[in-house]
């Protein structure tokens, strides 16, 4: 039985929510047990958002991820905030476009994805929460085409379906780091 | 069992409404429930249905009594601040015997108080929200798959017992999502409402809707006949759910959010050999009073983990009567507590403190 | 034969206002009107909190008693739950221009397909006699009791002119029911607004210059005699809007 317990953080803007959302429906197609919890408030608008998701083997119990297993952290003040919290033996993915220094625990894995300057140098800005999630998924060696591509296909509206070959190629280019 | 979408618990509501025959809804809009009246704003027209943005919470629960007053399912939902200025129309829509489901997605109160969790309207609830003697059955969801079939349900127990139900829910669950089968909804039909304003069609004699009456004698058997009905509901409406609780020493009583925490909680306790049980009720009033008196049996102490200063524990302590300890383990103010700080709470019971 | 009879719209229970007050000329009307038309069958009359509370036991049409002040969000709902219905609020001005004012002028403002019943005789009398935001400047009442100070209290509403700056409402009229002539042009009124919901126009209000001999604390007469040189002087009678008409004299 497994449990492994995610936590998304970053500015508003980034598509922490996003990224988060797409993550809990690759659980579900994959038959696990999912939530996915959002910070809400005013910092939706322009501050620091995050987004707890939980993908299990059984019931989720509390939606709260307090100890994430994977912590992902698109900004510093993310990092700062959550380091201390990571589950020893967790992971810390990080960006290191927007992140300067490094994960100072020495009882985590650190892994650090220069996202946003990938994102904007292979034309897809916006895209840089895709292309932590892609480095995740072939780091947890759950990198599967078909699931990823129904995943995209909940999570994009049918009015932007254009958008799904884009983040499939941000997810892909993040996985090959 | 059908295809499972992600959902937000505010959104399953939404849909459950629709699903359960809901075409009227009114609300006004306030933090953390708002997805709820956009949901509505955007099906509701494609339906044939009423979506209105009231001019207030007080506006918004007396349109609800006129569509009641109809004989229609209707909704209004909001969150704690707003459900304060609805009380006034929940007092009228039970001195009038009107069924409609009130939906309350909690936060941290008093006063605007604060966005986040909470659980403090509890009193409120459970204690009808508004003036007079009456209650509402007040229900309490613990997932976003029950967010869905507690709405059904609220409707179905409005309308046979002539009574609001209120969803009491917390931000949590409204704003979360997780995996929902609403093609599993059941939905059973809605019963004949004689009583209901459609106009007399001049072949009957007029019905009347109202709430007073200015002979006490009167107004002293409506609420009698009320409260008859009332005790029928505590005798066969109380729900819970139990958790591990066939030998549980240490129990644990909890609703909403606060029993998820406490399931992983308890699982920790198991996994050292404490013999830790939940309570999880599902109707809030009627309180599972019978549930707790029998685990009074057995358990050595009952723990009320709450998003408050603690309300639910008064009716913990007199649903066990009073013959086991019962201790609080609380987060206000829209903090809401960890497993570990459940789990401490449940290993100082078990060594016999406090 | 017949000269004069009770219409069919009203129930046999005797009315329990004071001498005097007018509200029972005006429920007639409202009958009346109902009769007149043929809808007593579809009409749903909601009632307000104040001396008309007990409207529910006085008309022979479905009646719901609102809380004080909510009548017209509570029509608001019987109407968009059976649009076929026809959904009338009868309200004082206490209930309808001060607790209620903002259910007031936001169904005006939505041109709720309603029909309001305004009764204004500057006074709350179901409570014996306390100042009405309708109430004149000096008028004597029990919580004004050396005339209404406005500087302390603050102005009376005009209901009809400041509904009348909505684009909401579909028709607002002034009128009262002193004498046999004002009667007749009130109940033509009352039965325009009954016709414009029929009509699907929209929110129609009848704001009625009514009496209250007992709190004003006049004799029957007196008080007819009052609205004339009182009342009328602060609230002119008159159209206050009329869309449907204003529309007709322009295509002219």
């Amino acid at each position: 039985m497994k449990t492994t317990q995610f936590l998304f953080s970053g500015f508003g803007g980034q598509g922490i929510l996003f990224a988060g959302k797409f993550l809990a429906y690759k659980g579900l197609i994959e038959g696990k047990q999912v939530s996915w919890l959002p910070s809400y408030g005013p910092e939706m608008r322009g501050g620091t958002a995050s987004c707890s998701v939980i993908v299990s083997d059984e019931a989720v119990g509390s939606p709260i991820v307090s100890k994430p297993d994977v912590l992902i952290a698109m900004n510093l003040p993310s990092l700062d905030r959550f380091e201390s919290a990571v589950a020893p033996g967790g992971i810390i993915f990080a960006d290191s476009t927007l992140i300067e220094r490094k994960v100072t625990r020495t009882d985590v894995k650190a892994i650090y994805i220069p996202a946003t300057k990938l994102a904007s140098d292979n034309g897809f800005p916006t895209l840089a929460n895709m292309i932590l999630l892609g480095r995740i998924f072939a780091e947890l060696g759950e990198f599967d085409d078909t699931n990823v591509e129904a995943a995209l296909t909940k999570v994009i509206p049918a009015k932007h379906a254009d958008m799904k070959e884009i983040n499939l190629k941000a997810l892909r280019l993040g996985a090959e780091q | 069992m059908s295809e499972k979408v992600l959902m937000k618990g505010n959104e399953a509501i939404a849909e459950a409404a629709i699903v359960a025959g809901c075409r009227h809804y009114f609300g006004y809009p306030i933090t953390p429930q708002t997805e709820i009246a956009a949901y509505m704003a955007k099906k509701m027209p494609k339906i044939g249905g009423t979506f209105l943005q009231a001019e207030s919470e007080i506006a918004a629960i007396n349109m609800v009594y006129g569509v009641s007053s109809a004989g229609l399912r209707v909704m209004t939902s909001s969150s704690s601040p707003g459900v304060s200025l609805k009380g006034e129309g929940l007092s009228y829509l039970a001195g009038a015997d009107l069924p409609a489901l009130i939906v309350n997605v909690q936060r941290g109160g008093p006063g605007l108080g604060g966005i986040q969790p909470s659980q403090s309207d509890y009193f409120q609830a459970t204690r009808g929200g508004g003036h007079g003697d009456y209650h509402m059955i007040v229900l309490a969801p613990s997932s976003v798959q029950e967010m869905a079939e507690l709405t059904v349900k609220g409707f179905e127990l409005a309308d046979t017992y002539r009574m609001t139900t209120m969803i009491l829910a917390d931000g949590t669950m409204g704003q979360m999502m997780e995996p929902v089968a609403l093609d599993d909804l059941k939905v059973n039909p809605m019963p004949e409402k004689p009583w209901a304003t459609t106009g007399t069609g001049m072949k009957r004699k007029h019905n009347i809707v109202n709430s007073l009456f200015l002979k006490p004698e009167e107004l002293e058997k409506t609420n009698f006949e009320r409260y008859e009905r009332y005790a029928k509901i505590q005798a066969t409406e109380a729900r819970a759910e139990e958790y591990r609780m066939e030998d549980a020493e240490i129990c644990l009583a909890a609703f909403g959010i606060a029993a998820r925490v406490s399931k992983n909680a308890v699982d920790e306790a198991r996994k050292m050999g404490i013999k830790a049980g939940l309570i999880r009720p599902i109707t809030l009033w009627p309180f599972p009073n019978e549930v707790f008196r029998k685990a009074a049996d057995h358990a050595k102490a009952f723990i009320s983990v709450e998003l408050s200063m603690g309300q639910m524990i008064e009716d913990v302590r007199l649903a066990s009567e009073c013959r086991v300890p019962v201790t609080l383990c609380n987060r206000a103010g829209g903090m809401i507590p960890t497993p570990d700080q459940v789990l401490d709470a449940i290993v100082t019971a078990a060594k016999g403190g406090h | 034969m017949v000269v004069f009879q009770k219409p069919k719209a009203l129930t046999d229970a005797p009315f329990h206002y004071c001498p005097g007050c007018t509200h029972g000329i005006i429920h007639r009307l409202v009958a009346e009107v109902i009769d007149e038309l043929g809808i007593e069958g579809k009409t749903i009359g909601i009632a307000p909190v104040g001396c008309s509370v007990m409207a529910y036991d006085y008309f022979n049409c479905d009646m719901i008693e609102a809380a004080h002040g909510r009548a017209p969000a509570v029509a608001t709902g019987v109407k968009r739950a059976n649009p076929e219905n026809v959904v009338f609020t009868y309200q004082g001005d206490g209930d309808l221009a001060s607790i209620g004012m903002a259910e007031t002028v936001h169904s005006a403002a939505r041109n709720e397909n309603i029909t309001v019943i305004f009764i204004n005789n500057a006074i709350y009398g179901m409570t014996g006699g306390q100042m009405a935001p309708t109430s004149l400047p000096g008028q004597v009442t029990q919580t004004s009791p050396y005339g209404r100070d406005v500087k302390a209290c603050g102005y009376p509403i005009r209901v009809c002119e400041m509904l009348s700056e909505l684009e909401g409402p579909e028709y607002l009229e002034r009128v009262t029911v002193n004498s046999v002539a004002n009667v007749r042009k009130a109940k033509k009124a009352i039965k325009k607004a009954f016709q414009n919901q029929i009509d699907g126009k929209g929110f129609s209000l009848v704001e009625v210059i009514s009496s209250c001999p007992t709190n004003w604390g006049m004799t029957p007469q007196a008080a007819l005699k009052w609205i004339d040189e009182k009342m009328i002087p602060y609230y002119p009678l008159g159209v206050y809007k009329d869309r449907s008409a204003k529309k007709e004299e322009e295509t002219k």
